[in-house]
């Protein structure tokens, strides 16, 4: 895994289902190699510092912003971006709330809300207000992010009865 | 209706959910080279010396662009040089920009680019701007190139004054019985789109440029670089993705030009400019801030008699679009009310602060703070509910704009019935303000809002519509799709018009300026009006393609026919027909005659007999409708510590006639959420040497999830007869009151006139309790 004098690694992600080999050098951030190494452009730069949340993704089943993980603490661990989901509940209700405007915060809000409901089917409004309060939102006025990730824990709920 | 009014999902949603939508700093090429910008950490100071000696040993610099004289930029004033010379004027402007292999190589070489300053008294606000000994932003204005109708005031600090002279001023004075008198100031702000700016340029080989960016203006950024650069318009083409979210700030051209310099300066290869959130924030351009006094006279039974208003606007270090932003400022400077003596100067001040951009709403929620704080202390001394004094004064057909615009039933929305659902909503009987068990106060504000557009005369809209072999339709539009919809909202005006199903119709989202028709700017609330009539043309160029062929092959006159539900059709027989698919590429006879071709439709709109102001009255036609409105705010106010939770926001908008009702609530609840940012908690909080403290997200902190207040949105709908199935403009409006409605409902909560923004807990307890602290 090591070489010398050269900065780069090479290690494996899993990402999305698949293994992926990447060179990495210790200071790249997650976010940097989905980007620019994968090419999976859906994780989106908001501010670099954690505030905005348009980076989140999925690590190991846990919300996660990429920029502030760096990529050398990746390997063994399973990555889902927003490009892995496909056709999920919560991406349809975004849709089908308008949940959405110019899209760049999206992503971010839908592995949030992702991780949400996989992880906590019962979430109480504190609990969904803890977990999205780490994304910026400035098209919306939230109320149709909260319809979009009710309806889809409802329904889950309903599900199970 | 067939289509119009129904929640279409947006055209690009799919893209939107799956990751799959391309923003421009989401496209990457081998071999592209990245720039950086050192900034000013001055907000006035003279340059003396830059070296870049031990930048350029950093491996993989390829240019270090400083000190150098390049064209001045602007757009109505050509004041700015792209990369500062001789001094800086404000806090984070571009002093040099650095082209290396990668962006982190172009950070670390413009970190050791040594820069000597010499500290320059700053101007901090308007009002200082404006003091007689105050130091000068710009030496010589005189010597700059602009616009017409632009007048710098030489050795002041004014870049721009726009007059409004309606009535006489002094015949209003002489009716009035009781006069009040509002003083209210706020500093810039942000637009902070979650998108951070981006550009790419590239100039070929064969002189053509090639810029990508996010952009609300890539046509003007085509204009702009031939201004600038002498290259020819044909020659520069922009491409604009998908935009993540401009609210105005994207309608200003200024990382396009860096990066055109640094494509440029290494020999025309690609070169990609992206913002950090901080350069964001201070570097481009901002929210603009203000400094305002209204003196307002009326009968003792509340009929407004005489308005007289001065509107310093912080147009920051450069005119930009801040003289564009004042004059729009002057264009509906009261309120929606009508007033038959109005005095108005709207001044454009240079000052040491980050310079302005449009805001949505582009001046108009910073005046309807000042005017809408005005007229409640003007209830207050007359003893008149806010709501009655409103409706008393409100703005009807027949009556006159301050620029002097005689309003009609299709120009200008239904008022009064705004503010009568707006009492209903806001269950007004109940009172203002009242305490509730807990010790809490509970208070309502409110406020109405009204919007032209002061876009140029010429702005245009074109629209193209090709057809594909299976009948189905290409758009292309020059609207860029900021967030808004509209380009889904034009998919829907056109299966409406071909009573067509919208599954049929394909948008095009990217722009492109040379195979895309032009739209002036993605700005205004004007896609839908202009982009909209233009579609509407394009449609009919069409049909009568369609109809041409048809008559041939349906051995009938041109006007038997009709083109609806995928086919054409005799209107008195409509099983005899034929498909679209047989005709929009031409009908083909079974021995292989072919008659017709591709059906391509145009279209283009360009508003109707606006006029520039005139330079002594302000008489003039600068938009083609107002859209009307009233809001409120319900507070939540703890009188012990100041603190507020705001409860509800209301907004009820005469839309003319609503084409997608779920994107029209979602414009108007985002613009809202926006708007109470602005009011209640952004601003860049300056220091006294004019720098920017509050520079990231973690301290220019704007509304996040359960924070947001319950949103009502209710529409009017009285159509405006020349726009698209009578819809006005709307992106904006939900905006423009909020602050007002917000100040208004926190000065009666408090009980103390709250003239400031934005509303902090610390700014109120200034208001109640300051004069008793030593300290302050």
């Amino acid at each position: 895994m090591k070489t010398s004098s050269s900065p780069f690694r090479e290690v494996s992600l899993h990402v999305n289902g698949e293994i992926k080999p990447v060179l990495i050098k210790p200071s790249d951030t997650l976010l940097y190699i989905l980007r620019v190494k994968l090419g999976l452009t859906g994780s989106k730069p908001g501010c670099l510092n954690g505030d905005c949340g348009a980076c989140t993704v999925n690590v190991d089943g846990m919300a996660m912003k990429s920029c502030l993980m760096f990529a050398i603490e990746a390997p063994g661990k399973r990555i889902i971006t927003i490009e892995g989901l496909k056709g999920t509940p919560i991406q349809h209700a975004f849709i089908k709330e308008f949940a959405f405007q110019c899209g760049y915060c999206t992503s971010g809000f839908i592995m949030n809300c992702y991780s949400l409901v996989e992880n906590y089917p019962d979430a109480n409004d504190e609990l969904i207000t803890e977990m999205l309060e780490s994304n910026i939102c400035r098209c919306t006025g939230y109320q149709e992010i909260e319809n979009a990730v009710k309806s889809v824990l409802s329904s889950n709920k309903n599900l199970e009865k | 209706m067939y289509i119009i009014g129904k929640s279409v999902y947006r055209k690009e949603a799919v893209d939107k959910v799956t990751g799959e939508a391309i923003y421009t700093n989401d496209i990457q090429s081998p071999g592209m080279l990245h720039a950086r910008m050192l900034l000013s950490p001055y907000a006035h100071a003279r340059i003396i010396s830059i070296n870049t000696e031990k930048a350029w040993k950093i491996p993989g610099v390829r240019a270090i662009l400083a000190g150098e004289r390049f064209p001045l930029t602007g757009e109505e004033i050509r004041d700015r040089p792209p990369i500062a010379v001789d001094k800086v004027r404000y806090f984070g402007e571009t002093v040099a920009l650095v082209v290396a292999d990668n962006p982190v190589q172009a950070k670390r070489a413009s970190e050791l680019i040594e820069v000597v300053y010499e500290p320059l008294p700053v101007v901090n606000s308007p009002t200082e701007a404006m003091q007689a000994n105050a130091p000068l932003v710009h030496e010589n204005i005189e010597s700059y190139e602009k616009v017409e109708r632009v007048n710098p005031e030489p050795n002041t600090n004014i870049a721009n004054r726009t007059k409004i002279r309606k009535g006489n001023i002094q015949k209003g004075w002489s009716e009035s019985d009781v006069t009040v008198e509002g003083t209210v100031s706020f500093s810039p702000s942000d637009h902070a789109a979650m998108e951070t700016r981006c550009s790419i340029a590239e100039i070929r080989q064969d002189g053509y440029v090639v810029i990508t960016t996010s952009s609300q203006a890539p046509f003007m950024v085509k204009k702009l670089i031939n201004l600038y650069f002498g290259i020819d318009t044909g020659k520069v083409i922009v491409n604009t993705p998908l935009v993540g979210g401009g609210y105005g700030g994207k309608a200003a051209v200024q990382l396009e030009i860096l990066a055109f310099l640094a494509s440029r300066a290494v020999g025309g290869k690609k070169v990609k400019l992206f913002n950090t959130r901080e350069e964001d924030l201070v570097t481009s351009p901002c929210h603009i801030g203000l400094d305002a006094k209204i003196k307002l006279g009326c009968t003792r039974n509340g009929y407004l008699k005489a308005a007289e208003i001065l509107y310093l606007f912080d147009g920051g270090a450069y005119s930009d679009k801040a003289v564009d932003v004042s004059r729009a400022g002057a264009v509906d400077c009261t309120g929606p009310y009508h007033i038959e003596n109005v005095w108005c100067d709207s001044l454009c001040i240079y000052t040491n602060h980050p310079y302005a951009s449009p805001f949505r709403g582009f001046s108009h929620s910073e005046l309807l703070f000042a005017f809408e704080r005005t007229m409640d202390m003007l209830a207050q001394k007359l003893g008149l509910d806010p709501l009655e004094l409103r409706r008393k004064n409100a703005i009807l057909p027949g009556h006159t704009t301050p620029t002097q615009v005689r309003l009609n039933t299709s120009n200008l929305g239904n008022l009064p019935a705004c503010i009568d659902r707006l009492k209903e909503i806001m269950k007004w009987e109940e009172g203002q303000r009242s305490i509730q068990p807990d010790g809490l106060i509970r208070a309502k504000g409110i406020c109405c809002i009204w919007k032209t557009s002061t876009i140029d005369t010429d702005s245009s809209s074109g629209v193209i519509l090709t057809f594909n072999p299976d009948g189905s339709v290409n758009l292309i539009s020059g609207v860029v799709e900021i967030g808004t919809g509209t380009k889904t909202i034009l998919a829907q005006i056109l299966s409406e018009r071909l009573k067509m199903p919208i599954e049929l119709i394909h948008v095009r989202m990217k722009v492109n300026t040379q195979t895309t028709p032009e739209h002036w700017k993605t700005v205004a609330s004007r896609g839908t009006y202009m982009a909209g009539r233009a579609v509407l043309e394009a449609a009919e160029d069409a049909v009568e393609q369609i109809k041409k062929v048809a008559a041939c092959v349906l051995h009938g006159a041109v006007s038997d026919l009709e083109v609806a539900g995928g086919r054409v059709f005799l209107k008195d027989e409509p099983s005899t027909g034929i498909e679209l698919k047989d005709v929009v590429y031409g009908y083909t006879y079974p021995n292989g005659n072919t008659i017709g071709g591709q059906v391509i439709g145009r279209g283009t709109y360009t508003l109707r007999r606006m006029t520039y102001l005139d330079p002594q009255t302000g008489e003039g036609r600068p938009g083609p409708e107002w859209t009307v409105g009233a809001q409120g705010v319900e507070v939540e106010f703890n009188k012990r510590d100041f603190t507020y939770k705001i409860i509800r926001a209301v907004s009820v908008i005469d839309i003319g006639k609503v084409i997608n009702e779920k994107a029209a609530q979602g414009q108007v609840m985002g613009a809202m959420a926006m708007g109470l940012c602005f009011g209640g908690r952004e601003s860049f909080v300056f220091d006294e040497q004019g720098r920017v403290l509050n520079a990231q997200f973690r301290t220019y902190r704007p509304l996040r999830y359960g924070e947001n207040p319950e949103y009502v949105v209710s529409f009017v709908e009285t159509p405006q007869i020349d726009a698209p199935y009578g819809a006005r403009g709307v992106g904006e409006h939900g905006l423009i009151g909020m602050p007002a409605a917000l100040g208004n409902a926190l000065s009666i909560a408090a009980e103390v006139n709250l003239n400031q923004l934005p509303l902090i807990p610390e700014l109120i307890w200034r208001a109640k309790k300051g004069n008793q602290h030593a300290l302050i």
